[in-house]
């Protein structure tokens, strides 16, 4: 601490430099919280997603649907606490591009099996006794202006009404929830649906079952499918985190590449800069170090005075960039449509400082060396 | 009048000859800008890879109908008795006496993806006599066509390279549906080589779709047929259907994946090239103090101050135009040409696509290159000129 005052001069001593270095890191981390945010965005939730919930489709694909007769079958299946049901509706509102997730479901059920959503008790109240209701995501909300009591219009894409091509909902709830869940939604109630469709009565896209004892998923699941086998609707039952896992990599490889961009980010941006700005630095002042070293510091003290010079400009650099993003995205700057969880985790900050500290001290390093090494006869002959 | 330039080109070759001695500060420069360009031009060749694989998929003499309201293929649905009025409809090109059109179903069948071993939506596409008819890019490179009325199938030359247990001559069996491949087609690359494709009513059996099918594409006898065939539809009573050239269809398939992609990859680039940029003045400033004395030796002999700003200018544009050269030139190398597969969200199923890197964008990130060294190197410059020389002379 004794030499804090030290190192803040070498900082000033070329001011300019200072601040482009530290500006570098600055963009760095800048988009590192950014890439990471992508990432997370499309994880789709697999992280947050119930480990005592299993998702049971349609063996064949996720487009064919299954029989509602098999909820009773199901319901009734050891370790099976609840079980509820979902159907993708894939509505428009007012354009074709703005295109959201719409799902029929169980308006009793569906609630309890995901108690990340947080609806107020009168307004599931008045969800559950509004046929034409609908339960909506907060972000959804605010996107479109939509309050409770208005009566919102839904272009069908799939399920076409009896009558014309457009679905008309009540808003009667509204969710919150944590940050890292999904508040895009809306959800109707499916009976509703399936009185106003033209066809497939009776039918619905996939089942959410709630079990009781979480390790024996896998056996819960194979009970479950034996029960539908050779049945027309033949299922295929898989934790709710494995069907996301298996939803993210149809998308492809995603972590590969933001991870591919942002060594190429820290590489030839962070490390490159701070290393080549600290031993330019280091080899302008060759004859300070040899004073301090003739003044009586040691080799270790001066090591770790350059050193500290390279983990300041990490710390600070890395701080701001990391916090200003922080701040930016919970402002929701960069909500939109397509990605609808957009969140700079704690993780991934946590993982960024402890980059800027390592990039900070392999940056430094080299020079450090150097600067440690001059032999103080020779450093002040050079001039 | 010139004498400013033959000066300038005096103090660059000076400039020049001394580059050996920052060789670290300069690399750092031209690496940085690479690394830029390496990401620019690599996450634009996915969205570019994909587009050309989507939107280039249709022809505009090909006209596509399905149900109204519906937004892809997927979610359409049409009667037979439907699809039958539909070729008849006036425009469509006849051989002989048969309407050159196919009514198709278009579903999804689950396939392990090679590189992950987990199941994606891969597109299977019934279809009639017609089909190739209609697509005339399509061609079997391999095996041959199946036979309408058994269970054979072909499948694109991508969905054979992105997915397991559709190799020729391969089984697959997937619910009541066992098809044999039989053939793999090429389709120039576009989307169609992700499908599967069998007998229409193979689907409809084992879809249990009943006589129904999803779209039909039908081939016009030309281009400017497409208004009388569509408003020949879409006035008919007994139809309720929407009308598009297939070249519009697919063009607009490919809006959301492609803009998505590069919105990331303009904002990575630009943030990215920020952080290049901040790094080229750092390096410039190196480049200018180091050379001070030299520089204020010049103005003192009389070079006049704009020749010192284009020596400065001049030498950060080339270190942009290396790094531009080089990050192109890596991106091309590392990544033209590599297979992939998405999912394609406007019909939730997969596409799979090369990433293209094109002449035009290579041009766009030397271009990119050039920028930031032109801003890299204006302060710097600037600096180099406002230098007071006798100051300047003294320094070590």
């Amino acid at each position: 601490m004794r030499y804090l005052h030290l190192v803040w001069r070498s900082l000033l001593r070329r001011k300019l430099r200072t601040a482009f270095t530290l500006l570098v890191v600055f963009v760095s981390f800048v988009l590192f919280a950014f890439l990471m945010t992508i990432r997370t965005a499309f994880s789709m939730g697999v992280e947050v997603a119930g480990v005592d919930r299993l998702a049971m489709m349609h063996k064949v694909s996720l487009i064919q649907l299954l029989p509602i007769a098999y909820l009773q079958q199901i319901q009734s299946t050891r370790g099976v606490e609840l079980a509820s049901h979902a159907t993708w509706f894939g509505g428009t509102y007012q354009d074709k591009a703005n295109e959201f997730a719409v799902m029929a479901v169980d308006p009793e059920t569906y609630p309890k099996l995901y108690p990340e959503m947080r609806v107020p008790e009168d307004q599931l109240k008045a969800w559950r006794a509004d046929r034409q209701g609908a339960l909506i995501g907060r972000d959804i909300a605010n996107r479109y202006g939509w309050k409770i009591g208005d009566k919102v219009p839904i272009q069908a894409t799939i399920w076409q009404p009896k009558q014309g091509n457009t679905w008309y909902f009540n808003i009667d709830a509204i969710y919150d929830a944590d940050k890292n869940f999904d508040k895009t939604n809306l959800f109707f109630r499916y009976d509703y649906l399936d009185e106003n469709r033209r066809g497939a009565y009776g039918q619905v896209g996939w089942y959410i079952i709630k079990i009781n004892d979480p390790p024996h998923a896998a056996d819960i699941a194979r009970s479950l499918d034996s029960q539908f086998a050779n049945s027309a609707a033949e299922t295929k039952t898989s934790t709710e985190k494995a069907f996301l896992q298996g939803f993210v990599n149809q998308v492809g490889n995603i972590g590969f590449i933001i991870k591919a961009i942002l060594a190429a980010v820290l590489f030839t941006l962070f490390f490159l800069v701070t290393a080549q700005t600290m031993a330019q630095s280091v080899r302008e002042r060759t004859t300070e170090f040899a004073v301090l070293k003739t003044l009586g510091f040691s080799d270790g003290l001066v090591l770790t005075l350059v050193l500290a010079e390279a983990l300041i400009i990490a710390a600070v650099g890395g701080a701001l960039g990391l916090g200003l993003t922080w701040i930016f995205i919970s402002q929701g700057g960069f909500n939109n449509a397509f990605l609808p969880v957009f969140v700079l985790t704690g993780r991934d900050v946590a993982l960024g400082a402890v980059l800027c500290v390592a990039l900070g001290v392999l940056a430094g390093v080299l020079p450090a060396m150097a600067a440690m090494r001059l032999r103080i006869v020779d450093a002040l002959r050079r001039n | 009048m010139f004498g400013w330039i033959s000066q300038s080109v005096a103090v660059i070759l000076l400039g020049v000859r001394t580059i050996p001695r920052r060789l670290g500060s300069s690399a750092v420069a031209v690496i940085g800008v690479a690394g830029v360009v390496i990401v620019f031009v690599a996450v634009l060749s996915i969205a570019e890879g994909f587009r050309a694989a989507v939107a280039d998929a249709g022809s505009p003499v090909n006209a596509l109908v399905m149900r109204s309201g519906a937004d892809s293929e997927m979610t359409s649905g049409l009667g037979g008795p439907e699809a039958d009025l539909i070729k008849q409809a006036p425009g469509v090109l006849r051989a002989g006496n048969r309407p050159v059109a196919s009514a198709e179903l278009y579903v999804i069948v689950d396939l392990p993806k090679r590189t992950t071993g987990t199941t994606a939506n891969v597109p299977l596409r019934g279809v009639e006599p017609a089909a190739l008819q209609v697509r005339n890019d399509l061609k079997i490179t391999e095996g041959r066509m199946f036979q309408f009325g058994t269970n054979e199938a072909i499948v694109g030359r991508g969905a054979n390279r992105q997915f397991t247990g559709v190799d020729l001559g391969s089984e697959f069996k997937s619910g009541q549906l066992t098809l044999k491949i039989v053939g793999i087609f090429t389709s120039g690359g576009s989307v169609a080589e992700t499908e599967v494709w069998c007998d229409a009513h193979l689907v409809q059996g084992v879809y249990r779709r009943g006589n129904s099918y999803q779209s039909v594409l039908a081939k016009l006898d030309s281009a400017a047929s497409f208004e009388t065939f569509r408003n020949w539809l879409t006035t008919n009573p007994q139809l309720d259907v929407q009308v598009r050239r297939e070249s519009d269809y697919y063009a607009a398939q490919s809006t959301v994946m492609t803009s998505i992609i590069q919105g990331i990859g303009v904002t990575v680039a630009l943030l990215m090239g920020v952080g290049a940029v901040f790094g080229a003045i750092l390096t410039m400033y190196t480049a200018v103090s180091t050379r001070t004395r030299e520089i204020a030796t010049l103005r003192a002999l009389g070079f006049n101050t704009l020749s010192v700003i284009v020596s400065v200018l001049t030498e950060s544009l080339a270190l942009g135009a290396l790094g531009g050269l080089i990050g192109g030139l890596a991106a091309y190398v590392a990544f033209n040409g590599y297979q992939t597969s998405t999912m394609n969200f406007q019909t939730f199923s997969q596409v799979a696509f090369a990433f293209r890197v094109t002449p035009q964008l290579l041009m766009l990130g030397l271009a990119y290159a050039l920028m930031m060294g032109l801003v890299g190197g204006l302060l710097p410059a600037i600096r180099a000129a406002r230098l007071p020389i006798p100051s300047a002379l003294r320094e070590l």
